[in-house]
């Protein structure tokens, strides 16, 4: 089927549904490394977000923060987030064992 | 005779000829005999299908089949409220070699209505039939010009359920996928059910009489829920077309919320609603339909406004969900 399938059907591939950047590369992301990494892996939506909203002011305005997830709603769900919350999806990167890293840059 | 009464019946309301029209034991047989067979009777030309990204998934499932049989697929994007872009879709069936297009008149989970005249506009530029699934909307808006094939489900305009609709426009090619069989001009398979699709006829003549004064009645309600949700609880996103849509679905997802709980706590309280979230899913996926619009999906709500639907059923609706929002936040440690 053509739809995204978790664990990588399309191996490599990243996205960026914010619209914000044209760069989805993990050197590219501005900032270079996380400020902060939250690791979400095996966590099912909402958490994920709910550690992010709850961690996102631990890092200085403008720094990256990576959540690491594998809950398949994340994946669309996060960059919403940042849509409604007027933060910035800077890109979701596949990770070799499933999930996504899924850099947030935060704005206020 | 009482079934080529229903026939005559079914047909007139829904903008077809009597012997274009066939019954198929559900909304979901119609799509797949639809697709299948306007593939099949169109695989000289090509074996190109294009579909929107949030059809219903009787749609995406018979392209699967197409795909696994060697055909290919292309599935248009939609924009943030869940319309097709109708340019992308004008490209795609432009593309040489395509069989067949298919579009929704209204998406099932978010009620958004599809540009239906503007895809059947550029299928008949380029020659190819566009099959319309009109269940969502059949009954409760006039059904569109310019299709091939129209397929819609009875239940969903109040009828019963096991009796869907197959038209097929004169002249679309169209060969069924299944082994010949006699029965509904060798569309469908096996003996009609004629007491419900009779009672299916009946029901649809009642809903298209009633929409009139019962559609804009439901679409003020749904307005007044697209607006007050968001001003009575904090962090939600109300989904889909605020114009452009069904009269009787609104759908909106809830920041911090599973929508699992979200489902039992109404339920406790008295409103059948359902979810696109994942957790609500045999699949564990969020609904194809969010996904592609890029929409939250977990704490997700639709409110289907049922037949009869009272001010008062909206306003206790209203009344009960901010409350069982903050009480299963606060269960999470979200304040």
């Amino acid at each position: 089927m053509w739809r995204r399938r978790t664990g990588g059907a399309r191996g490599g591939d990243t996205r960026d549904l914010a619209g914000g950047t044209a760069d989805t590369g993990v050197g590219k992301d501005g900032a270079g490394e996380p400020a902060l990494t939250i690791d979400a892996l095996g966590r099912k939506c909402p958490i994920p977000i709910i550690m992010l909203a709850e961690r996102i002011n631990e890092v200085a305005m403008r720094d990256v923060i990576a959540v690491l997830a594998d809950d398949p709603a994340a994946f669309t769900d996060i960059p919403a987030w940042c849509r409604l919350k007027s933060h910035e999806h800077v890109a979701s990167h596949e990770l070799p064992q499933g999930g996504w890293s899924i850099h947030v840059r935060r704005n206020y | 005779m009482l079934l080529e009464q229903a026939r005559a019946e079914v047909a007139e309301l829904l903008g077809a000829r009597p012997d274009e029209v066939s019954f198929t034991s559900s909304g979901t047989q119609a799509v797949h005999l639809g697709v299948l067979g306007a593939l099949r009777g169109r695989r000289r030309i090509g074996r190109h299908l294009v579909t929107g990204a949030v059809e219903h998934s009787s749609v995406l499932h018979a392209a699967e089949v197409h795909e696994h049989d060697g055909g290919t697929v292309e599935t248009v994007g939609v924009d943030r409220t869940g319309r097709v872009d109708a340019a992308a879709f004008a490209a795609a069936v432009s593309r040489p070699g395509t069989a067949l297009a298919c579009l929704q008149t209204a998406n099932h989970e978010v009620g958004t209505l599809q540009p239906v005249a503007e895809a059947a506009q550029a299928c008949l530029a380029a020659g190819v039939p566009l099959l319309v699934d009109a269940a969502q909307s059949a009954g409760r808006l006039p059904v569109p010009d310019g299709w091939s094939i129209l397929t819609a489900s009875a239940h969903k305009w109040g009828g019963p359920a096991g009796v869907g609709v197959l038209a097929i426009r004169k002249g679309t090619r169209w060969r069924s996928p299944y082994p010949q069989d006699e029965r509904e001009r060798r569309r469908v398979p096996g003996f009609e059910n004629v007491p419900a699709v009779v009672a299916a006829a009946a029901a649809l003549r009642a809903r298209v009489a009633e929409e009139a004064a019962q559609g804009p009645r439901m679409s003020a309600l749904v307005d007044r829920i697209r607006a007050e949700v968001p001003r009575l609880v904090p962090d939600v996103e109300v989904i889909g077309d605020p114009v452009r849509r069904l009269p009787h679905i609104v759908t909106f997802s809830c920041l911090y919320v599973e929508g699992e709980a979200l489902l039992t706590e109404l339920d406790r309280a008295g409103f059948a609603v359902s979810s696109g979230s994942s957790c609500t899913a045999s699949t564990l996926r969020p609904s194809h339909v969010l996904e592609a619009m890029g929409v939250l999906t977990h704490g997700n709500v639709r409110v289907s406004l049922p037949r009869g639907v009272t001010d008062g059923d909206v306003d206790r609706f209203l009344a009960v969900l901010p409350d069982v929002v903050r009480r299963i936040r606060a269960s999470l440690g979200v304040q």
